[in-house]
């Protein structure tokens, strides 16, 4: 019994903090997460988990699936290449220049967070089909953009523009521009001082956003599905191909690869996750 | 330093080393511009454009005819039902998190971050398993009567479920940041729970609040993926006005599509705008990377 009260006092000093409600706040947010989320996503692996292994396999592997995937994949590798590169320079410009109307392009590099992706699918289409304005202007040296898996990388790239230019211009901000002036004063060269000081810095937060570019573009539906031409093989994206299997009542064909799917994207979630935590050890270093 | 300010406040023209020269400036900045103005301005002009090109009078006709008109009162419904759900959610969740340390915090923010990694048409997908034709959960729907999936129900869950992180991730580094000193005093003094919430917390992180609330908005407005997985194209029943402005392009009826297209821009637009604003209030910039 005179063990008792040290007990008790060593409890409360684990409560998890002192202000009331935190029970009713952390059971609302498990159950309401548990209800929306996890329990309807853990179904796409239940489904899967009861389909036979060989069934599996023959339904998320077949020659359409591959076909599929290596357009997703691969669509998303080039449009997050591009926009790595096309991110750094307008991060770059955006810090460090002036120039008129820059506030404007500041907002209006998330566009692509508030455009819905149809709008921005049919707008794309609009735009390279061979009769737009840029699809005009291309026809006659032979290249085609609408309708074929070049116009995937085109929707790919429009979607996952924000993400570099987003996790890049904070730490351009922040840069601390003694190193580079140190740099020059041991006579490096503008391009030099790039290569060698200012893009080691960066990167982490380039690869960060370059990874979640990457994720996007390779789950994105919406504005690409206008401009693909969706041929069978040929220009068919893996989430269309889900859609696909689904309006043929397919449900364990759509599940097997939405479940190749889901699991690239944890798989995905977990390297941006690591990405980030050597970002922060990197700028508490 | 203040005192002798001959200079323009720029550390580039301060520190003649790091400014590029002239040529290069030039260069870079043509480049960026040529490629925004390729990705974001052209696609929003041409949507405008289009939707004008058979005139005004088409356009107006194409906007309130009703089924057009039920697309916008169904978009408008989901969004009245999914944000304020997703709200409540995000408070709660930020107050459990934010303000109180218990093992698995890390775990739960990624688990809430999660609905952002799944592509959207597996978002739609998920419900079609557990109330389609052969779900798990059919035969409790049926049985009680309840029409989820083709109808308002599946619209609005997967709504739900691609707006669910917003919020909450606005929400958890500001009332992080904001400590507990504030709420502790008001205890001390004898405030309850929920008038600490509301006369305190809450009104401390307004700002933060609404810039959770407003992309909430704007995505659950524009969804497409996963809305059209469960929505069935049901003209004038179940078409949200992005899954009508589907139906209308595929019909070849391009200047009616983009009509109601240059609607949800015009949202996108107000919604970057009000953001900036927003931004410029809390004085951080770019916070968000989704």
């Amino acid at each position: 019994m005179s063990e008792k009260p040290p007990l008790a006092w060593k409890l409360q000093i684990r409560s998890p903090g002192v202000l009331p409600g935190f029970g009713p706040a952390l059971g609302f947010t498990l159950l309401y997460l548990g209800l929306i989320v996890l329990i309807p996503l853990a179904g796409v692996f239940m489904k899967t988990a009861g389909m036979a292994w060989d069934d599996f396999l023959g339904k998320a592997f077949s020659p359409r699936a591959l076909a599929a995937y290596r357009l997703s994949f691969g669509g998303a590798l080039i449009a997050a290449t591009i926009n790595a590169l096309a991110g750094v320079l307008v991060a770059w410009v955006l810090v460090r220049y002036r120039f008129p109307g820059k506030k404007v392009v500041e907002a209006a590099v998330d566009l692509p967070f508030a455009l819905p992706t149809a709008v921005a699918g049919i707008a794309l289409t609009a735009i390279y089909a061979p009769n737009g304005w840029i699809g005009s202007l291309l026809a006659p040296l032979g290249l085609k953009v609408a309708f074929t898996p070049l116009g995937v990388v085109v929707a790919m790239v429009f979607v996952g523009l924000p993400f570099v230019v987003r996790t890049v211009e904070p730490v351009l901000r922040d840069f601390e521009t003694e190193v580079e002036e140190a740099a020059h004063s041991l006579g490096a060269g503008r391009g030099q001082i790039f290569w060698r000081v200012i893009l080691p810095g960066i990167l982490p937060a380039m690869l960060t956003g370059y990874a979640l570019a990457f994720a996007r573009a390779l789950g994105e539906y919406g504005s690409v599905i206008f401009i693909a031409g969706n041929m069978p093989g040929v220009s068919e994206i893996a989430p269309l191909l889900i859609i696909i299997q689904l309006e043929q009542y397919d449900y364990a064909g759509a599940t097997a690869i939405a479940s190749v799917m889901l699991v690239a994207a944890f798989l995905l979630l977990i390297l941006i996750n690591s990405l980030q935590a050597w970002r922060r050890s990197r700028h508490e270093a | 330093m203040t005192s002798l300010n001959i200079f323009p406040q720029s550390p580039a023209d301060i520190r003649p080393v790091l400014t590029d020269p002239p040529w290069a400036r030039t260069l870079l900045t043509g480049m960026a511009l040529a490629f925004l103005g390729l990705f974001l301005f052209l696609p929003l002009v041409a949507v405008f454009g289009e939707a004008l090109a058979k005139g005004l009078g088409a356009y107006v006709s194409a906007i309130v005819e009703p089924d057009a008109l039920a697309a916008v009162r169904l978009t408008l419904l989901a969004a009245a039902i999914a944000v304020p759900l997703n709200l409540v959610f995000g408070v709660a969740a930020a107050w459990a998190i934010a303000k109180f340390r218990f093992p698995g915090r890390g775990l739960l923010i990624s688990l809430i971050e999660l609905p952002f990694s799944v592509s959207p048409v597996i978002s739609g997908l998920i419900y079609v398993l557990m109330f389609g034709a052969q779900g798990w959960l059919a035969p409790v729907t049926q049985s009680l009567g309840l029409q989820i999936l083709f109808a308002v129900p599946g619209i609005v869950l997967a709504t739900l479920f691609v707006t669910f992180p917003f919020v909450a991730r606005e929400l958890i580094p500001l009332m992080e940041e904001q400590g507990t000193d504030e709420e502790q005093a008001a205890m001390m003094l004898g405030a309850s729970g929920w008038r600490i919430l509301f006369w305190i917390t809450l009104p401390n992180v307004r700002w933060g609040l609404l810039y959770g609330v407003l992309l909430c908005n704007a995505r659950a407005m524009g969804e497409f993926g996963a809305v059209s997985v469960v929505s069935g194209h049901i003209r004038g029943l179940t078409n949200t006005m992005p899954l009508h402005v589907e139906i209308l392009y595929n019909e070849y009826n391009f200047a009616a599509a983009f009509a109601v297209a240059s609607l949800l821009a015009g949202l996108a637009l107000v919604t970057l705008a009000a953001k900036s604003a927003l931004e410029w209030r809390m004085g951080c910039h770019g916070a968000s990377t989704h």
